[in-house]
């Protein structure tokens, strides 16, 4: 447990001294909602959105953001890296197993997700009122199932790119039409039924829908949560099986 | 009781052979070296033995256990050819992490300082230059206290004065007990730090004995001499010596090849007419030749 606390403080070292990483992880969701909140009609109320704010509805997409951003980029990209640089054969000669790296980088990740919330709902409720979310336990969940889904599905990008640089594309590739389901453009109450359907589907969507519900005190809707623990199940056996160390 | 035993050891790459029925044993407390050229299989035959790769047939015990075996993790320490760390890390941070690691690890301090590397302890190991990455992984394979420990090309992109000193800690780690098995391709270092050499070529172990032992195994009985006499003489002064078999003369050089009581031969007839022997220089059979005559190439040809 002592080895397994110093290989998540040393994944937090890395990633605060590297700038560009630092930025997108911790500072970006919040900048981008303060941002957000400054457009004036972004803070009416807005029937289409079940009488609340844009900003309101923002605050679960930009922690979807973060999620797709650490969990489908950042992730895969620092273990294909450490499969690439031989860090994790390097490991595997010592009596901690690289698994444990995996798993520090992964705890890192989740925590810093974690992190990333309280920031935006932080600085959106001082700044614009952003209202806490009625059910903050189910706001929990529902961030942690997000988390889960898209993990899964980064820890296939790593099992499965070559080179860091690989699973950075591949990253990028999945991050854009999974965020636009998500609503990062816009939310998906303006969004046709028939593309609502599809993006119940996708793991970020289906996060984004459960924190949107918690926002006004629902519980986790049963098909979200199932689609998610489904990626979990499919997307992390696969990549457990495809993995490789070197 | 024998440390390391591999009997039999072969392993292919899809159609590739790497290593083909290798067998030795290394013995506890001795530095056993594995010298070939480049692809003759001898990082693979090490990683099969730190239990990184299996192999496709043969057996390997370390310690009286299979490879693979994770309580040899904390008894066997590796350096691997071109392993990185991350960039971001300084070196105090990566060898207070590796320490904690083990449950009886060496000084850290100490080994940081033995390997000169007491004034980079801050600095990034991306920002570290490639010898000091070298200096590095080698106090990561020593920082757990190992009972053995396995160095892939030691002193690779090491500058000379860091190869010496790299040696005397190598000399030194080996006085306190620990078994060494050196990959290498330096003749020097194999000559110097070995007190066994497994020869491999193409797979295969081609000689398995002490460098002397290999250089006498090998060496032609032929010795030569190269100097300038100090006043011009005929060939025939030299070619009439029995142990005198050719004479070439490179400007006012002369190269003579021959066998047996060689030296004093040239030297006593020299010494006769008046001549003296500048620049003289006794040619013997090195591990370098050794090498050659076993591999069929030069140590150069093989490193590059």
């Amino acid at each position: 447990m002592k080895v397994f606390r110093k290989l998540v403080v040393a994944e937090f070292r890395t990633a605060l001294r590297e700038p560009v990483y630092f930025f997108f992880a911790f500072l970006f969701p919040v900048i981008l909602i303060t941002i957000l909140g400054a457009v004036p009609s972004f803070r009416e109320p807005s029937a289409e959105l079940g009488g609340l704010r844009v900003v309101d509805v923002y605050a679960g997409i930009v922690i979807a953001l973060s999620i797709a951003m650490i969990g489908l980029q950042g992730m895969p990209t620092v273990l294909a890296t450490y499969r690439e640089k031989g860090i994790l054969r390097r490991l595997a000669t010592t009596p901690v197993s690289p698994v444990a790296l995996l798993g520090a980088q992964l705890t890192f990740s989740a925590i810093t997700v974690v992190l990333s919330s309280i920031m935006v709902f932080l600085v959106s409720g001082i700044i614009y009122g952003v209202p806490l979310p009625e059910s903050p336990l189910a706001f929990l969940v529902a961030v942690l199932l997000a988390v889960i889904g898209v993990f899964a599905v980064g820890l296939l990008i790593a099992a499965l790119a070559p080179s860091g640089k690989a699973a950075n594309a591949i990253g990028l590739i999945l991050f854009f039409p999974l965020m636009f389901l998500a609503g990062l453009y816009a939310p998906r109450e303006v969004m046709p039924d028939v593309v609502q359907r599809i993006a119940d589907f996708t793991p970020l969507a289906a996060g984004e829908r459960l924190m949107h519900e918690a926002m006004t005190g629902h519980w986790p809707n049963l098909l979200s949560v199932t689609v998610l623990l489904g990626y979990l199940l499919i997307f992390g056996a696969a990549a457990a099986k495809l993995f490789r160390w070197e | 009781m024998t440390v390391i035993e591999v009997k039999n050891l072969s392993k292919r790459y899809g159609d590739t052979v790497a290593v083909r029925d290798v067998s030795f044993a290394v013995e506890p407390g001795e530095i056993f070296g594995i010298l070939g050229p480049n692809g003759a299989g001898k990082t693979t035959t090490v990683e099969c033995i730190a239990g990184l790769r299996t192999p496709d047939s043969g057996t390997i015990t370390v310690l009286g256990r299979e490879p693979r075996d994770r309580s040899l993790r904390t008894q066997v320490g590796v350096q691997l050819q071109e392993s990185e760390l991350q960039e971001k890390l300084t070196v105090r941070e990566v060898l207070e992490l590796y320490s904690a690691f083990y449950p009886d690890p060496a000084d850290w301090r100490k080994l940081a300082g033995d390997l000169g590397l007491d004034e980079k302890l801050n600095a990034y190991f991306g920002k570290l230059s490639g010898g000091q990455k070298q200096r590095l992984s080698i106090a990561l394979a020593l920082i757990g206290n190992p009972r053995i420990a396995i160095l892939d090309e030691l002193t690779t992109g090491l500058d000379p004065q860091a190869r010496r000193d790299t040696w005397e800690l190598i000399s030194s780690v080996r006085d306190r007990g620990v078994t060494l098995l050196l990959v290498t391709h330096f003749m020097e270092e194999a000559e110097r730090l070995c007190d066994r050499i497994a020869v491999i070529d193409h797979g295969e172990v081609v000689a398995l004995d002490t460098p002397a032992g290999l250089v006498e195994q090998t060496a032609s009985p032929d010795q030569t001499i190269r100097f300038r006499p100090s006043a011009p003489i005929p060939d025939e002064m030299l070619t009439a010596l029995p142990e005198v078999s050719r004479l070439t003369r490179h400007g006012e050089r002369i190269e003579v090849t021959g066998t047996g009581n060689l030296l004093h031969a040239v030297t006593s007839v020299l010494a006769v007419n008046g001549i003296v022997a500048v620049e003289l220089r006794l040619e013997q059979a090195t591990l370098d030749d050794a090498f050659v005559r076993l591999t069929g190439r030069t140590s150069e040809e093989s490193s590059s």
